[in-house]
């Protein structure tokens, strides 16, 4: 007996200490902002700026960035969050199903998604293999560098572009699939996630680099000249922001939510190469975009884009979906 | 026979104080299970959530395979690589001397010390298509193995080391004064003192190339059937939703990893019974 009460004491004082660190708390309120990684800059002008407004004066953040499909896990698993930024719709999807996002996170005038962007195509100086369509892509001779969709949830973007790049220039279901298959056929490496391939593509891999204008600009803006073409069809990326069901319990985070649509936070998002979707903003002079011939989205019925939901399970399932054969062979 | 710090051998006849061995007895278990038993039995309970024929097709889809026996047999490469390179390493440590001795066996270390992803990076330039030796060793598995001899470095090195140290000069100068040639005292003397520091390096060294993330998944591509190990393969079909299939295919590496480490634990204490 007294053997078997010895074994578990260190195991007691353990759960004792946890128990007791939990207790510890503070008095001003903090809200938990867990989000994907490339808002990071941006965030880092918007919370302050925040803070400065009468709504949040005495609110202070936790920050946590990371892939979003981790972030995503990671609240999931009970990370605690009042407020999710992520990359795409299915990591708030995932949170909905697991009954922390409210389901009706994205009935508000912009659905819920706070900043936009397209798939473009980043290449080297010069443009040496003059690459300008998506047909391009394609040709022998040619290596075109995207993350693999089934590691990294936003190169689905990346597969989806130009699936709708093809649907949109009138080619079947069918034809845009085997497009897909022999754009694969082009891509040598399978990095896991876009800065993974950004880190391949600039230790000097590839031709070209299937990725965000956001980050494009961004690396321009940061001095790392970045040549990038937009294609004439391509696909409009939406990044979604939500409450969980903890920060609708705080007006803070509510008054938070709102302040990303305010067009100071926007103007700040758009600092950092996102698209602004209020559209005051987006209208402004330093904010105006060129747009492209067809710009498309993961909405798009008329091109056989029936929303994530569908083309998740379509392509990207990990057992059936078209993907699997596209990459695996 | 020099005592063999690397080969820990378990006193019966050790008497201590009662309650204080019952103690320190708990919170080795208490702290084994809190940081390794319990997560290892959720991880097999997760990879058997949907049962065990999901698990078998789990472990046998093409690209799980291929993945599977690419991690293997890289793994084994490295770990009979470091087996020479880390004695050898180990040898010009101990029984050399030379300037700069001291930043050499400071910098033995520097693997464990860099996060792998940076080791990946470094490497990535240093080996890449932009190699300064024009030397282009990334996205093949020539990549993959130069990462795991990268960050398996150390481990046979630090386990031969002090064995090396503890050895007994007088044996082999003994042998030599009797006629022994140097590379037989080597065979008959230096080495069977050193097989056992040895092969617990390899074991650490195999476990570690197993399950190496980090360093590997930037320079060896990730192209299944081609460069994908089984650690990028599971990363990926967590991000996919399926964590079923994660699981399973970590519990098959866990089990090699725990056979290879069990087996070379079996043969230590086989060979040091008999060597006594």
């Amino acid at each position: 007996m007294r053997r078997i009460s010895l074994t578990f004491l260190p195991l007691l004082v353990l759960a004792a200490g946890i128990v007791v660190g939990a207790h510890a708390a503070s008095a001003k309120t903090t809200l938990a902002l867990v989000a994907y990684s490339t808002p990071k800059d941006a965030y880092a002008k918007i919370i302050p700026a925040f803070e400065s407004t009468a709504a949040g004066k005495d609110v202070s953040f936790t920050q946590s960035y990371g892939a979003s499909g981790d972030q995503a896990r990671a609240v999931g698993a009970g990370l605690s969050a009042d407020l999710v930024a992520l990359s795409l719709e299915p990591d708030v999807s995932t949170l909905v199903k697991k009954g922390i996002v409210p389901s009706n996170w994205n009935q508000n005038s912009y659905h819920g998604m706070v900043t936009d962007s397209v798939v473009v195509f980043v290449v080297r100086d010069g443009n040496p293999k003059k690459i300008h369509t998506w047909a391009d892509l394609t040709k022998s001779g040619v290596q075109v560098i995207t993350p693999n969709p089934f590691t990294s949830g936003g190169a689905r973007w990346n597969v989806m572009a130009a699936y709708g790049a093809q649907r949109a220039q009138g080619k079947t279901d069918k034809q845009a699939i085997d497009y897909l298959k022999k754009l694969f056929k082009n891509v040598p490496v399978l990095p896991k996630s876009a800065r993974e391939a950004t880190q391949v593509f600039a230790s000097g891999k590839g031709d070209v680099l299937l990725t965000y204008e956001n980050e494009a600009i961004y690396a321009n803006k940061k001095g790392v000249h970045t040549e990038y073409v937009l294609p004439k069809q391509t696909i409009l990326i939406e990044n979604p922001v939500a409450l969980t069901k903890n920060g609708l319990n705080h007006s803070e985070a509510k008054a938070f939510l709102k302040f990303l649509w305010s067009s100071k936070a926007q103007k700040l998002f758009g600092d950092t190469g996102y698209r602004p979707v209020l559209k005051s903003v987006a209208k402004s002079a330093k904010y105006k975009y060129p747009k492209p011939k067809s710009l498309f989205t993961i909405n798009s019925k008329s091109l056989g884009l029936r929303g994530w939901k569908s083309v998740q399970f379509r392509f990207f399932d990990h057992s059936s979906g078209i993907m699997v054969k596209v990459i695996g062979h | 026979m020099a005592t063999n710090p690397a080969v820990p051998v378990s006193r019966p006849g050790a008497v201590a104080n009662r309650a204080g061995g019952a103690l320190a007895r708990g919170i080795a278990v208490g702290y084994l299970s809190v940081v390794v038993l319990v997560p290892l039995a959720a991880l097999i309970w997760a990879s058997r959530a949907d049962g065990a024929a999901t698990f078998w097709d789990e472990i046998t889809k093409p690209e799980a395979a291929a993945a599977l026996k690419l991690t293997l047999v890289a793994a084994l490469v490295v770990a009979a690589f470091n087996a020479f390179t880390g004695t050898a390493i180990a040898w010009v440590l101990v029984r050399d001397s030379f300037k700069g001795q001291g930043m050499f066996n400071a910098v033995i270390d520097l693997p464990f010390a860099l996060p792998t992803i940076v080791a990946g990076l470094v490497l990535l330039e240093l080996y890449g298509p932009n190699s300064p030796f024009g030397v282009d060793l990334a996205f093949q598995r020539a990549g993959l193995i130069m990462a795991l001899l990268f960050v398996t470095l150390p481990f046979v090195v630090r386990a031969v080391q002090p064995v090396l140290l503890e050895l007994d000069r007088d044996m082999e100068e003994a042998a030599e004064s009797l006629g022994a040639r140097r590379l037989a005292v080597f065979r008959r003397i230096v080495f069977p003192n050193l097989l056992p520091a040895i092969l617990s390096g390899v074991a650490l060294a195999f476990a570690r190339a197993v399950g190496e993330f980090g360093a590997v998944v930037l320079i060896s591509g990730n192209v299944p059937f081609k460069t994908e190990v089984s650690s990028v393969y599971i990363s990926g079909q967590i991000e996919s939703d399926n964590p079923t299939g994660a699981a399973a295919v970590s519990v098959v590496l866990l089990a090699i990893s725990l056979a290879v480490l069990l087996a070379i634990g079996a043969f230590r204490h086989w060979r040091t019974r008999h060597d006594r």
